[in-house]
């Protein structure tokens, strides 16, 4: 027995590096017929070490003051060796994030993921969701720019509208009755400790959940129920080395089209890094339009739609929570959009249309035809969700076949 | 099919920023800013620190920084540190100083109603376009204080400080109800004809452009290596995985 084998059997018998190898990697079987959108998974995972170390290497140089933070970036930016490399990784990464994560959900809704048995892979995973947008709001506050400023402001009084409470509630969140360096510490307490280690304990539980049911696929069948004769699923391969190849090249392409965007439109034309945001934070002038970044408008252009404040903020609120219920609103047999009726079909398509048009209304001054086109498409959004066990009932599916295709 | 539309999907995600992106109430002209053209860099510089230095101030960014990346350096890369102190420091100082005006706070807010704000980062926040066109587009308007104002930016506290480059200009009678299109006529001629004085401007924003973020060169240099790198990787990525993956049926 060699010196490695030899260490290897010295720590499986007092962990279980070995078992957890195998369960997860070496001998957890994946059905064959991924296809593109299931790239995304693991690209988020990899997304979240990036902002975790370029992350670290940014609280070196940071000062989280009112009075230092805006300077500090731009210490960062210019004198720091590579601080502009790491930034705009941040920065890059925030919005790369949310479009993967998108994408990862589109999934979901596209294959049924969500269904039974794997109602709490889907919970989970709107937690980290929720946790993503907590910690992107957190983090857009940091650099104490003018919008970090005003989007905070707007953001937290939101809170306000709450009956009775909303006060109360939103000066705990500031710290104080204005949006102030208080603020911004406390923001950054929760930005880079207490959102960050709650995110990785729900991912890792997402994972450990995936792993005990086993992953859904493309056409939606569960590649359990037919077994070889060594009891691994006949439609199944190796996570490893399978599926470790496949997605280190899907990650290599993500990459260059991260990179083309980290060094050649790191402000995305003002939406990664928004141009207001380069006037430090001033509360006694208010930028001419605020609107938050572009993965939080949706649901920014559902709150504006609606005329009355608080049942904006609750229309806004239900709008993301509703996403928790879509296993039990979903009342179909099949899984896979592939051999669903046409009218799962036709409610996802303008579903994911709504969402484009509000996303794009919600970074939009509001006009009164904007306005109407808002709440259009905030009526869509909703009907998706709300007529749901009334459609998925009424579809006529297709057979779904014994084996994946 | 289905893997051709998510890649178009995923392209208009990624890029539709760049085709919503449109929050001008007036047309601005486009400024064709290259800053890799560091004779341009050095002309815009030395404006700069004539005209504009006396009151705003560049705090992030110091005189030898400057001087090196735009390129004030000899034949074996040392700093030209006599050029840069007779053509940029005109207030006197050391050349590792922050380039800050000798205005202060209280002067500038008293004597022009507004403290001249400081101009690291203009460009990144007003834009290299509304730059160029703010600087060439003040009239003559004896209502207010300094006898100028501005189209782009209405009753600005700056007075025109180019004005001896540029001449005086008016509106025209078309611009009289409505200064949404930009049609100034030349009251009295300056030192510079309007050809001369637009590059000069142009100059100018190139610095600041420049100044708002110094390490844009190297951001784009950077860039094409690394995609480079990716791009060799993929194909081996792409044969490995192919490698694999053809004995699964």
């Amino acid at each position: 027995m060699d010196i490695s084998n030899a260490l290897r059997s010295w720590v499986d018998k007092r962990f279980p590096l070995t078992q957890l190898w195998n369960d997860h990697v070496g001998k957890y079987y994946c059905p064959k017929n991924f296809n593109i959108f299931y790239y995304f998974g693991s690209l988020a995972l990899f997304v979240l070490v990036l902002q975790i170390i370029t992350g670290i290497w940014l609280t070196m140089n940071y000062n989280p003051s009112a009075e230092g933070a805006f300077d500090s970036i731009e210490y960062i930016m210019r004198d720091v060796p590579f601080g502009w490399l790491l930034r705009y990784m941040h920065s890059t990464g925030a919005s790369f994030f949310f479009i993967v994560v998108y994408l990862h959900m589109l999934r979901a809704m596209l294959y049924g993921s969500y269904q039974k048995p794997r109602e709490l892979i889907w919970i989970l995973g709107m937690i980290i969701y929720l946790c993503l947008m907590m910690e992107a709001f957190f983090g857009y506050l940091l650099p104490w720019g003018q919008m970090s400023f005003w989007g905070a402001k707007v953001i937290t009084s939101l809170f306000g509208a709450v009956p009775f409470i909303g006060d109360w509630l939103m000066e705990i969140i500031r710290g104080d009755y204005n949006v102030s360096g208080v603020t911004l510490n406390r923001f950054f307490a929760l930005h880079v400790v207490a959102i960050p280690l709650i995110l990785l304990g729900i991912v890792v539980a997402h994972i450990l959940a995936l792993h005990e049911v086993g992953s859904n696929n493309p056409d939606g069948i569960e590649i359990k129920a037919l077994k070889d004769e060594n009891g691994n699923p006949k439609d199944g391969i190796t996570f490893h080395p399978y599926y470790t190849v496949k997605d280190g090249f899907g990650l290599v392409f993500f990459l260059i089209l991260f990179s083309i965007v980290l060094f050649y439109f790191p402000t995305m034309g003002g939406y990664f890094l928004e141009a207001p945001n380069f006037d430090p934070a001033n509360e006694l002038v208010t930028p001419e339009h605020i609107a938050p970044v572009w993965y939080f408008t949706p649901f920014y252009a559902i709150l504006r739609a609606i005329p009355d404040k608080l049942a904006g903020v609750i229309a806004m609120g239900i709008a993301v929570v509703i996403f928790f219920f879509l296993p039990w609103l979903d009342r179909s047999k099949v899984k896979s959009i592939r051999y669903r009726g046409i009218y799962y079909k036709f409610f996802l398509t303008v579903f994911v249309i709504s969402f484009v048009i509000l996303g794009w209304l919600g970074m939009e001054v509001p006009t009164p035809e904007k306005t109407l086109l808002a709440q259009i498409c905030s009526f869509v959004y909703f009907s998706f969700f709300f007529l749901m066990p009334i459609y998925t009932t009424l579809d006529k599916n297709k057979t779904v076949p014994k084996r994946v295709t | 099919m289905l893997k051709k539309n998510i890649l178009v999907v995923f392209y208009v995600m990624l890029f539709s920023s760049m085709i919503f992106a449109n929050d001008a109430h007036i047309k601005l002209d486009k400024a064709n800013v290259n800053v890799r053209d560091y004779a341009s860099l050095q002309r815009g510089a030395k404006i700069y620190m004539t005209t504009c230095a006396t009151c705003h101030s560049l705090k992030y960014v110091r005189y030898k920084e400057l001087a090196r990346q735009i390129e004030m350096v000899d034949s074996s890369g040392d700093i030209l540190v006599d050029v840069v102190q007779d053509g940029l420091m005109h207030s006197g100082g050391k050349i590792t100083d922050n380039i800050l005006s000798a205005l202060s706070e209280n002067d500038g807010q008293k004597w022009f109603g507004k403290s001249p704000p400081d101009l690291s980062l203009v460009a990144r926040s007003r834009g290299v376009d509304w730059l160029y066109t703010y600087l060439r587009t003040f009239y003559k308007d004896d209502s207010k204080l300094w006898g100028v104002n501005n189209i782009v930016f209405p009753d600005v506290a700056m007075p025109h400080v180019l004005l001896n480059y540029q001449g005086l200009k008016g509106l025209s009678e078309s611009n009289l109800h409505d200064t949404n299109h930009i049609n100034l006529k030349l009251i009295k001629q300056g030192s510079l004809n309007e050809k001369e004085y637009d590059l000069m401007v142009l100059d100018l924003v190139n610095f600041l452009s420049y100044v708002g973020e110094p390490h844009q060169v190297e951001r784009k240099r950077l860039g094409i290596w690394v995609i480079l790198f990716l791009s060799v990787l993929l194909v081996f990525s792409y044969l490995l995985k192919r490698e694999y993956w053809k004995d699964i049926k």
